[in-house]
């Protein structure tokens, strides 16, 4: 990225450190948690041990005899008020407090309330529920079978499947299969994870009875959003309703939906006219909240014998829980899993997607994944290795032979996207450079004769981000646009606010860059906020990687109407007509007379002072963006592992990741988030599984068994990048958070399955714990 | 209830008294009791090392020990690191190298770090993984707080802070 | 998250505990280091009414040599035994055991009494100890007595500890000239339990036979568990490469490990295998020395 600021600037392509550090660092973040306020009250959840049961009673009167007890609310009481259920972000609804059954293991039950967080606690513990048990339902391929137990009695079809989606040519698609001479297949499972930021989610919920007006700080992704959910829900009036996000201690997706704690805080603040704040712990953060994938896939590749792919049949079941709480466009069902033909040119394709209930927590969007892209890719990038070693080709070669031809772009894919841009053999080959590819294939052949395992794993993915156009998009009905305000004040300093909310990808910095690359104004003299409602305008919130595709065009766009407007004001200063200027960072200039110049500083004075005859005063704009289309992000990544024979242990020696996300606005932050995703790559593919046996116990419902990497499993990251600029983006650039853990799974297993391939092993599901070496080792006669 | 017990507890340099329950967990006292809420809390089965504080100068996770048990003793937080105004060299250390990103496994971070480097003034990057490991992050990777840590070993050592 | 009401006390000697642990019987626990107990309260599923702190007693932490022994204090914190000079030079395959407990927060507070006298098969000091044949120095109502380590956990969570008792002391036997012990831990992660765990300890004589060999199991049955005939296997036996193996075998067939999130059953009986050759080898490296 070519820097045509100077560092005193600090716009696009700099290095700026970053704003938000100062307060973290000295442990003055405002997290939900620190949150106090004058005669706020704490509230515990009572969760069904059951995953399906009818609710036959419950009994308070025990647990309202703790000192401090204050309330308990159940869903009987909340029926009363319409309450019971809410609509779920994807055309379902789900029970805040469980009425007539339960439907998984630590559903909502009851709320209580109480004056010491403690006692809330006690409390909990002392209600009293009956439940009947049911026959419970865990395997999603059982979920339509005959005798199935039916989940949902509130459903009008009595059925455990929630939707069927297509796309693509079926029938161009069976013919290309059967008239090709190789078919690769794999059957791949994107086993049930959790994105498990390190702070919970949590709410206080603050109704003022005097003015009606309702506060709730909330671990929000999307503050606006959910300010207007819970007003139609609630039936509050919106402009009763303040959201406030403050800092977030990591999203990652888990902080889009609506739970019901946050409902259930409200509903008692509500009540009780006092702040009640709901902060969920740990286990009920994994065992509740949005999980992400759970997705049973099969694709099936059909190509010539040189390697040239022809076809692509893709079908999946997914599993989606008990309710469907996916937090996706309300027009895709299976999100955006149909970018699964990635970077390869397939002239034809299928995808076809059933969705299920079982008796597991609602979720499946989270997890960094774009909206299924992470299921996409990884089934794209396994199918393709399949591919190779079925071809006994290398898998660089086969994918440099099938990669979309950089000239092909906008490249019309056959499942329905345009991609904007890309260059994947760019990113491969320096991908293969920094990885030494060659000098890696020689020594795994050596190693090979002598019975040592290394593996080597690629993948090239293609991402799809930024949603997105309001033609295609919408959650909940409302448009995926994304907004920016900015005001410059008279001394050329700027506030600007946004309708998106970091939690922690550094929107105070690197908004402000973008600002400072339109104006010229030092990004340090740009305050960045998010996460008020009251304040910020009106935007879906940071998720899916939307945030530098939507909002910062929306950011670059107010910038431009105000150096619009700005030109207008240095042509009245100048006393020439705005044609005769010229412009650069920071000032406008007469052309030909570069010394009769105005400043955006000066400028911004005389918005205040000294106006053109007519003109407002001030200095500002707000931009609401439409994006024309997504962005597409991609890269090459690449893994070496070496195996322990003896253990199983896989030990990832080597990982290079090439990303090209267009233009960049900070390095140093981009690098950041690849770090941070990759390694939520690797914890996926190596250690992480929510599972429940069969009478709906939730495994891996704690960080005890739901494992997270310490620096001592992480390996140390060598990044690179291509730089190939969205055509429609106003900075060229696309979104990057989530391309790491899109792009990484396939590459750790590939790496994993190509160690082994000369054993005869095709696949292996994730997560790849050492027992699954060891066994498929013992079974081969290895150990 | 049980008895509620009093305690005098040394917290960042300044001797904070209360009566408390015994089984109020350190990290609540730190948190709700002093009002110091830089301390912050992860996990519920003592893996995450979100609330590592310094106990007597050795980090612990303060949500496995009870308030009680810290009557008599000291306890230095993230918000005693600043001195004079000025930033300690792990503090600069992680703005400079990018070390954090959401900030909430930071302080907790910073009290490991801070007590490897104490113990271990220059060491390697496998001694400073093995030093944090009790300190999980989800969105840095690692990577930069190792060189955060390395920034302000370099830092301590040039005699920066007396 | 939240642990349940008790009364806590902390008591300045040991007499003053063992009272009152008699006074409260099975309604109290001793508060150690609390890094198993704590987290157990807050599940709720440890619900002592009354928490006996013994950390004010003095003169419990300690690590010296004395009498023939390496004497542990039973407060020794975790973290101090994997500082410890002494036993990194002369005893590393309790270092290596150290070491490899949970993380580097916990281990400030853990003691190697509460590792021993909680009983949990996935502790890791049982293991060594049975491997060292150490003595556990329990101390009660009538004073002091020595429990071998072979007779110390019977089942899970129990022990040969007397409820009024307090384990005070370890004590390992200073190992014999030509003497070297190892400890591989397999766990899925740092801070982990293991999915299986090996000490080996041997003394060879000139001649390299194998005059003496401790081999202790951790987390793959219901207690630690001290391979005896794999122990057997090896007296009297050079430790090469083949007679390891056998050892390694035998160690395998007496471990009775269960399938769980950790791995199935078969793996784990695997890896005790693996990890008594390696540790073995290791041991027979320093031994040889």
């Amino acid at each position: 990225m070519i820097q045509t600021t100077s560092p005193e600037i600090g716009g696009m392509g700099h290095a700026v450190k970053r704003k938000e550090d100062a307060r973290f660092i000295q442990g003055k973040g405002n997290y939900v948690d620190d949150v106090h306020l004058p005669g706020m009250v704490f509230g515990h959840v009572v969760r069904s041990p059951y995953g399906h049961a009818r609710l036959k009673s419950i009994h308070i009167d025990e647990a309202m005899k703790v000192p401090g007890a204050l309330a308990v609310i159940t869903g009987a009481d909340l029926a009363a008020a319409g309450l019971a259920w809410m609509p779920t972000l994807f055309h379902d609804k789900q029970m805040v407090l469980a009425t007539g059954k339960v439907l998984f293991q630590a559903q909502e039950v009851a709320f209580c309330v109480a004056t010491e967080q403690y006692a809330a606690a006690d409390m909990a513990e002392l209600v009293e529920v009956e439940y009947d048990e049911l026959p419970v339902l865990v395997d999603p391929h059982k979920a339509l079978d005959p005798d199935a137990p039916i989940l949902r009695e509130d459903r009008e079809e009595k059925s455990n499947h929630i939707f069927h989606w297509e796309v693509g040519d079926k029938q161009g698609t069976q013919q290309a299969i059967q008239g090709s001479p190789v078919t690769a297949r794999v059957d791949a499972v994107f086993q049930r994870c959790h994105p498990a930021p390190l702070e919970t989610c949590g709410c206080v919920a603050d109704f003022n009875p005097v003015t009606s007006k309702l506060t709730i700080w909330l671990t929000s992704q999307a503050p606006h959003a959910h300010r207007t959910l819970f007003s139609i829900v609630g039936g509050i009036p919106e402009q009763n309703i303040r959201v406030i996000s403050p800092d977030i201690g990591g999203g990652f997706g888990n902080k889009v939906p609506i739970y019901p704690g946050y409902v259930c805080a409200v509903v008692a603040s509500l009540k009780l006219g006092r702040p009640v704040k709901w902060i969920e712990t740990r286990s009920e953060n994994l065992q509740s909240t949005g999980f992400a994938r759970d997705y049973h896939m099969t694709a099936e590749i059909a190509a010539d014998r040189d390697g040239t792919v022809k076809a692509l049949r893709v079908k999946t079941l997914a599993d989606h829980g008990a309710f469907n709480a996916a937090a996706q466009p309300s027009k895709f069902p299976a999100g955006l899993f149909s970018i699964c033909t990635g970077s390869y040119d397939f002239p034809k394709a299928f995808c076809e997607v059933d969705g299920v209930y079982t008796n597991k927590a609602p979720g499946g969007i989270a997890y960094r994944c774009s909206f299924r892209v992470t299921e996409a890719a990884y089934l794209i990038e396994r199918a393709m290795d399949v591919l190779a070693h079925q071809l006994k080709m290398d898998p660089a070669e086969l994918r440099l032979k099938n990669f979309i031809p950089s000239d092909k772009f906008p490249y019309q894919c056959p499942l329905g996207w345009t991609y904007d841009s890309g260059n994947y053999a760019a990113a491969m080959n320096l991908a293969l450079k920094m990885a030494g590819y060659q000098d890696l294939r020689k020594e795994q052949a050596e190693k090979r004769k002598k019975g040592e395992l290394m593996g080597i794993g690629i993948s090239s993915f293609t991402e799809i981000v930024g949603a997105g156009p309001g033609h295609t998009f919408d959650i909940a009905g409302i448009k995926m646009f994304d907004s920016c305000e900015i005001r410059i004040h008279p001394t050329g300093k700027a506030i600007a606010r946004l309708g998106t909310k970091s939690q922690g990808q550094g929107h105070e910095t690197t908004f402000p860059q973008i600002i400072a690359q339109e104006l010229g104004i030092p990004q340090q003299d740009i305050v960045l906020e998010e996460g008020d409602t009251d304040t910020a305008p009106y935007g879906l919130g940071t998720y899916a990687s939307r945030s530098t595709p939507v909002a910062g065009a929306a950011t670059a766009m107010a910038a431009r109407k105000i150096r619009d407007k700005a030109r207008k004001i240095a042509a009245h200063l100048l006393e020439v007509s705005e044609e005769d200027l010229d412009w650069e960072p920071g000032k406008f200039f007469v052309k030909g007379a570069p010394s009769k110049a105005k400043t955006i500083q000066e400028i911004a004075f005389a918005a205040y002072t000294n106006l053109p005859e007519g003109m407002e005063a001030g200095l500002e704009a707000v931009h609401y963006y439409d994006p024309p289309n997504l962005t597409f992000p991609f890269g090459t990544y690449i893994c070496v592992v070496d195996i322990d024979k003896g253990t199983g242990e896989v030990k990832v020696r080597r990982f290079i990741a090439v990303d090209d996300c267009g233009n960049i606005i900070n390095p140093m932050i981009v690098e950041g988030q690849i770090h941070g995703g990759l390694t939520e790559g690797l914890a996926i593919a190596f250690m992480q599984l929510i599972s429940y046996d069969e009478s709906g116990n939730v495994q891996g419902g704690n960080f005890m068994d739901y494992l997270l990497p310490t620096a001592v499993e992480t390996p140390h990251w060598e990044t690179g990048k291509t730089c190939t600029p969205s055509p429609h983006h106003p900075i060229g650039a696309k979104g990057v958070g989530e391309s790491p853990n899109v792009g990484s799974p396939a590459a750790f297993v590939n790496a994993v399955v190509d160690a082994l391939s000369h054993l005869g092993v095709t696949h292996i599901d994730m997560p790849i714990a050492p027992w699954k070496v060891w066994q498929i080792l013992r079974e081969k006669g290895i150990t | 209830m049980a008895e509620k017990h009093h305690i005098r507890v040394r917290l960042n340099g300044v001797d904070k008294e209360a009566d408390v329950e015994p089984r109020l967990l350190l990290v609540h006292f730190i948190r709700d009791v002093a009002g110091q809420t830089g301390t912050h809390l992860g996990c519920d089965t003592t893996n995450c090392g979100a609330c590592t504080v310094l106990l007597d100068g050795r980090p612990i996770k303060s949500c496995t020990f009870f308030a009680v048990q810290a009557d008599g003793r000291e306890i230095m937080t993230v918000e005693g690191l600043i001195h004079d105004g000025k930033l300690h060299p792990i503090q600069e250390g992680f703005r400079q190298e990018h070390g954090l990103q959401c900030g909430f496994c930071t302080p907790g971070m910073m009290m490991s770090a801070l007590a490897l480097l104490e113990k271990n003034p220059e060491p390697t990057e496998e001694e400073i993984r093995w030093g944090i490991s009790g300190n999980l992050c989800r969105c840095t990777g690692y990577q930069n707080i190792v060189k955060a840590v390395q920034y302000a070993a370099a830092k301590m050592h040039e005699g920066v802070l007396v | 998250m939240i642990p349940p009401v008790f009364e806590y006390v902390r008591p300045n000697t040991i007499p003053e505990a063992v009272s009152l642990l008699q006074l409260h019987g099975d309604d109290a626990k001793i508060l150690s280091g609390g890094q198993s107990l704590i987290p157990m309260m807050k599940l709720r599923l440890a619900r002592p009414a009354w928490l006996i702190d013994i950390n004010a007693i003095p003169d419990l932490a300690y690590i010296r040599e004395a009498d023939g022994y390496l004497q542990i204090g039973g407060l020794t914190r975790e973290a101090d035994i994997e500082a410890s000079e002494l036993i990194r030079s002369k005893y590393p395959i309790i270092h290596e055991t150290a070491r490899v407990i949970a993380d580097p927060q916990v281990r400030n507070l853990a003691t190697i009494g509460g590792n021993l006298a909680h009983g949990d098969p996935a502790n890791d000091h049982g293991a060594t100890m049975l491997a060292l044949e150490a003595e556990v120095i329990a101390t009660g109502a009538n004073g002091q007595r020595s429990i071998p380590i072979q007779d110390f956990f019977q089942s899970i969570f129990t022990t040969a500890l007397e409820h009024d008792e307090i384990l005070t002391e370890i004590r390992v036997p200073a190992p014999a000239a030509r003497s070297g012990g190892a400890y591989f831990k397999l766990e899925r992660k740092v801070g982990d339990f293991a999915t299986a765990g090996v000490a080996a300890q041997v003394t060879l004589d000139s001649n390299g036979v194998c005059t003496k060999a401790g081999i202790g199991l951790t987390n793959v049955g219901p207690t630690a568990i001290k391979a005896v005939e794999a122990e057997r296997f090896l007296r009297g036996k050079k430790l090469d490469a083949e007679n390891i193996a056998g050892a390694a075998r035998q160690a395998m067939e007496e471990s009775q490990p269960s399938s769980d999130l950790r791995g199935p059953a078969e793996y784990k009986k695997g890896l005790v295998q693996e990890l008594t050759k390696r540790a073995l080898m290791r041991a027979a490296e320093r031994a040889g020395r």
